[in-house]
């Protein structure tokens, strides 16, 4: 039982290793094969660096200055992304309305609303907030709109029979109903933030991981640039499976997982820190829910 | 199903005989998809506490008779009138029971059952101790914190049951409540529903393809085909499962029968 999951974890840490161990060889062997690793810094040097900038105080403004602009754009982006996609997809005249303008909006990357932002905002840091938000909101947007006008109408007509109104069906059906699409929409949108909210930082930021990277990059500050990528990535992780499992849990219902999440494919060596406060619960419900059904639950856990 | 016991004390059971179904009608009604007319000149009546049974070939408009009874389809021409005024949309008065999976999935059977209760403002205790006594009533005590998915089919349409009674509705409509269930539990679910219903008063209009079940529920059949109701037969003893070779009982099944073959 216990067995199999810790094989794939062990698996999982071996291919991070394995791929850290490569980058050391190439780089430190200097190996210059039309790809040229001479110039590159290796492990240790990233390691080294990373472990300085930890003890500074700018890695932690940089850090928070990220977060609370991904967070504040991203949790916009969800509640607007779905709202309108409820709208959209519950009401004709919405979709007449506000359709066309979302359709031709759609298309432009976040990224390119830079000097709309600066045009617009006060300060860059809502402009930076606002290219975040615009990023995630159309996946959540079109991923409720889908999930709500793929609704079983049955379910609707029931309550409808049981003398329930507009706002009960909203509750009761169309939100519950929905909330398996709408956690595949936030998946991608928090993906899309990272990208958007570290370019809108490398353009226009005052601190913040991408500022911090970009910056050194111009100084030729190359293992502080691999600090930053690895810092976005460990973030990028921990936030897309924090969405990932806050979507387990409240979709817990699904007869069978048919949602696959489309967030970044989680690495296992950060995964052991996270465990603590992810697993237990999970394995807690799983338990309830019967012996074969636990194996399923923590299959899935894994993937 | 040891749950004979509980039928006496059961919420729904203190309702004056007679007087509490509806009077449901259909004068001269056209039924159908806006587009699409299936049924027209209906003239149809159902009396209060009646038990209306309704075959027809697939596709003949059943559900659309009774999703316009429920109020879900508006009728094309005419009118159907709910005790005498016209039925303008969907009341809690008149519950429908759907064939195939009407449970929320995400609720558990006890939550699906309090639903009613909680759209009409029925206060938390309440509705969780009368869930409770119907969950009893149709013998899913043990599974009443399952979901949907987890219990069989033959227990997930006996939770629509007891959500379609928990309310106390004046009538109860039922598409083909019973369609997907073998034949040994659909017989055990039609005594089930024999029983509960036995008290309630309700009205009932029970849609069906099988000619045996709408002679064993039915105090009349209507037989629809061709675009029209084509009879109304008064059923001989019903619900008494020895009447089946009943003479009168078998040349109405034969007629029956004949009916909807040609």
């Amino acid at each position: 039982m216990t067995r199999r999951p810790l094989i794939r974890y062990a698996l999982r840490a071996a291919s991070l290793a394995a791929a850290l161990g490569v980058w050391q060889l190439l780089t430190s062997l200097k190996v210059d094969l039309w790809l040229r690793f001479s110039q590159f810094p290796t492990v240790t040097d990233v390691a080294r660096a990373f472990g300085d900038r930890l003890s500074g105080d700018d890695y932690w403004t940089d850090l928070t200055d990220s977060l609370t602009r991904i967070l504040t754009g991203f949790a916009l982006a969800a509640v607007l992304g779905v709202a309108t996609g409820v709208l959209v997809a519950r009401s004709r005249l919405a979709e007449d309305l506000l359709g066309p303008v979302l359709e031709v909006v759609r298309p432009i990357p976040a990224i390119a609303l830079v000097p709309v932002a600066i045009l617009l905002f006060p300060s860059n840091e809502q402009g930076i907030v606002f290219i975040t938000c615009t990023a995630a909101f159309f996946p959540v947007l079109v991923s409720t709109r889908h999930a709500v006008r793929a609704l079983t109408p049955v379910w609707e007509e029931a309550v409808r029979t049981m003398g329930g109104g507009r706002l009960r069906i909203l509750r009761s059906v169309v939100l519950p109903g929905a909330l398996p699409g709408i956690f595949g929409g936030l998946s991608v949108g928090i993906g899309v933030s990272w990208i958007c909210v570290i370019s809108a930082e490398m353009i226009s930021g005052q601190y913040g991981v991408g500022y911090r990277t970009w910056q050194d990059y111009t100084v030729v500050n190359y293992p502080g640039v691999f600090v930053g990528m690895v810092t976005i990535g460990v973030l990028g992780w921990i936030t897309s499976t924090a969405v990932e499992l806050a979507g387990r849990r409240l979709t817990r219902w699904l007869p069978r997982t048919s949602y696959i999440p489309a967030g970044r494919p989680r690495t296992p060596r950060p995964l052991a820190g996270a465990r603590p406060d992810g697993e237990p619960e999970q394995q807690a419900q799983s338990e309830q829910q019967g012996q074969d059904h636990t194996e399923e639950a923590r299959d899935e856990h894994l993937v | 199903m040891s749950t004979s016991s509980e039928t006496v004390t059961a919420p729904a059971a203190p309702a004056p005989e007679g007087v509490r179904g509806t009077r449901l009608a259909f004068r001269s009604a056209v039924l159908g998809r806006p587009d699409a007319p299936v049924l027209s000149g209906v003239d149809l009546e159902v009396a209060p506490g009646e038990i209306l049974t309704v075959v027809g070939p697939s596709g003949c408009g059943k559900s659309t008779l009774l999703r316009t009874l429920a109020g879900l389809l508006p009728p094309l021409g005419g009118t159907a009138e709910v005790d005498d005024s016209p039925l303008t949309g969907p009341s809690a008065d008149r519950a429908l029971v759907f064939q195939e999976d009407a449970l929320l999935p995400w609720r558990s059977l006890r939550g699906n059952v309090e639903l009613p209760l909680a759209i009409r403002g029925v206060s938390r205790a309440e509705r969780r101790s009368r869930a409770e006594s119907w969950l009893a009533r149709v013998g899913l005590s043990e599974q009443a914190g399952q979901l949907p998915h987890r219990v069989s089919g033959g227990q997930r349409q006996r939770a629509q049951l007891a959500r379609a009674l928990a309310d106390s509705p004046r009538a109860v409509l039922m598409d083909e409540p019973f369609g997907a269930l073998d034949a040994q539990t659909r017989s055990g679910m039609q005594d089930l529903l024999v029983e509960v219903l036995r008290g309630t008063g309700a009205t009932v209009v029970f849609v069906t393809h099988d000619v045996d079940e709408a002679l064993f529920l039915g105090d009349r059949v209507a037989l629809l085909g061709s675009g029209r109701v084509s009879a109304v037969r008064e059923v001989p003893r019903p619900r008494d499962r020895a009447a089946f070779d009943d003479p009168a009982r078998v040349a109405l099944r034969r007629a029956v029968l004949s009916s909807l073959g040609s």
